[in-house]
């Protein structure tokens, strides 16, 4: 479970998030939307301290997150990135062995085994001596998401995985988001996928100039909106 | 003819010298690289100063000057505070000096190197739970050191050109030989056209592997 306490965030005197209160529980799915520059992945990157919150807390299961121990916790929270982030002299199996041998201490073949069941599910084994510049957007994409699951988190945050794939890519790396929303995953996107959203979502909440705007289920705010700033991000983003 | 070939044989005689003080200096520059570079980017500010003024001082200084205070300067000075010291060969002051030159070079180089990688590579190795060092360990540093190479190189070819001030402090390497067979001989032209044969067999084909490598570095980019 996660839970943030009016969290802040300045940068100098922007001030990106202006006080956030949120919980996620277990096994549930958060989407997060909203205009670019609503602070959004600020929130996303602040829930594991890739971005210091000015002030506010954050709990993961009871437990304040801190510098002294934002190490430990970043074992148990997986990240997806935009840009994918692959590590680039590595090849794609070494990508995903890399966290669990030198931060959790497994051993080599273990990590291996376990890697390639990962690159399964994600449906690219057959890649898995390649290098992350031989592949595809979207093939990219889900060896990140298998790296980041090689952890064994127990949440996984995703900071809008689809925006820099081409449109053709975009199903393939959402099926695997699906398919770890249906086995469990507690999930935090930050999306700008509203059919995702709908479908999947426990709960969406829309982002407008660092404060939550709104909150509830993806019919409450992507279909019956009550806010007016809500109404009119939709009625651009909705086709 | 004759009396060419044997200014080059000569002045051949001194690249175990040249070559030898070069590769220790450059690994020791490339240590000390790291760790000036690694100073500058620490969030310490004190850190920080030192890195630079280390870097200003070594850079605003003729290397020739810094071997004369090191081989020199140094032992008087130690001598006045009532020690008896002496370099047992002048060859380690001549060393230590061209390692401590090639590290404020190569500490821009691999900074540079360092900060070319994208921010998102440290962002998803920290995302996995890594410390900041272990990171720059398995992810940043084998990345830098792919671009850091050519520059790195060139800095070897470089250092191998300026040992030659190194005969002023006792060093016997490859001007010095030249340097010496031309008060014995007085064949001077010959001497000196060998002596910069000498360094041409070694920097030439150094560098002709360093645009063979950067040449593919673009292709594979390019690919």
């Amino acid at each position: 479970m996660i839970e943030v306490r009016n969290l802040k965030k300045s940068f100098g005197d922007l001030h990106v998030l202006k006080g956030i209160d949120q919980t996620v529980n277990d096994g549930e799915v958060l989407c997060i939307v909203g205009p670019s520059g609503s602070g959004k992945s600020t929130m996303l990157r602040c829930i594991n301290r890739l971005e210091e919150p000015s002030s506010g807390e954050i709990y993961i299961d009871g437990e304040l997150i801190t510098e002294n121990n934002i190490d430990k916790v970043r074992t148990k929270m997986g990240m997806v990135f935009q840009s994918f982030n692959l590590f680039p002299h590595k090849s794609v199996i070494e990508n995903l062995t890399i966290g669990p041998v030198n931060v959790k201490g497994v051993k080599e073949e273990e990590a291996r085994a376990k890697g390639m069941k990962l690159l399964e599910r994600v449906g690219l084994a057959e890649k898995a001596e390649e290098y992350p510049r031989m592949l595809s957007g979207g093939q990219q994409q889900r060896v990140a998401i298998a790296r980041a699951l090689a952890m064994d988190p127990e949440v996984m945050l995703f900071d809008e995985p689809t925006s820099a794939l081409d449109p053709e890519m975009v199903g393939e790396v959402l099926d695997v988001m699906k398919d770890l929303a249906r086995d469990g995953m507690t999930m935090v996107v930050v999306t700008h996928e509203m059919g995702f959203a709908k479908e999947v979502a426990d709960k969406v909440i829309f982002m407008d100039d660092g404060y939550i705007v709104e909150e509830g289920s993806p019919q409450a705010v992507l279909e019956n909106p009550q806010m007016e700033r809500t109404k009119d991000f939709l009625s651009k983003v909705l086709i | 003819m004759g009396v060419y070939l044997k200014g080059f044989l000569i002045a051949c005689k001194g690249i175990p010298a040249t070559v030898g003080v070069s590769m220790i200096a450059i690994i020791l520059g490339a240590a000390l690289g790291l760790l000036l570079a690694l100073c500058s980017q620490t969030k310490s500010k004190a850190l920080q100063v030192i890195a630079k003024i280390y870097v200003d001082v070594v850079r605003g200084t003729p290397m020739l000057v810094q071997a004369l205070i090191m081989a020199y300067g140094v032992p008087w000075l130690i001598q006045t505070w009532g020690v008896n010291f002496t370099w047992p060969s002048l060859v380690i002051p001549a060393t230590m000096v061209c390692g401590l030159n090639s590290a404020a070079y190569l500490s821009e180089v691999i900074r540079s190197g360092i900060q070319a990688i994208d921010k998102g590579q440290m962002e998803a190795a920290r995302s996995l739970g890594m410390t900041h060092g272990m990171a720059m360990r398995l992810v940043i540093i084998p990345q830098a050191i792919r671009i850091i190479l050519p520059a790195f190189a060139n800095e070897f070819v470089t250092l191998i050109k300026e040992t030659s001030v190194l005969g002023y402090v006792g060093v016997i390497e490859i001007l010095r030989r030249g340097q010496l067979w031309n008060a014995s001989s007085f064949e001077t032209f010959p001497a000196y056209i060998g002596v910069a044969l000498a360094y041409m067999i070694l920097t030439i084909p150094l560098s002709k592997i360093i645009n063979g490598y950067e040449r593919k570095m673009a292709r594979k980019e390019a690919a």
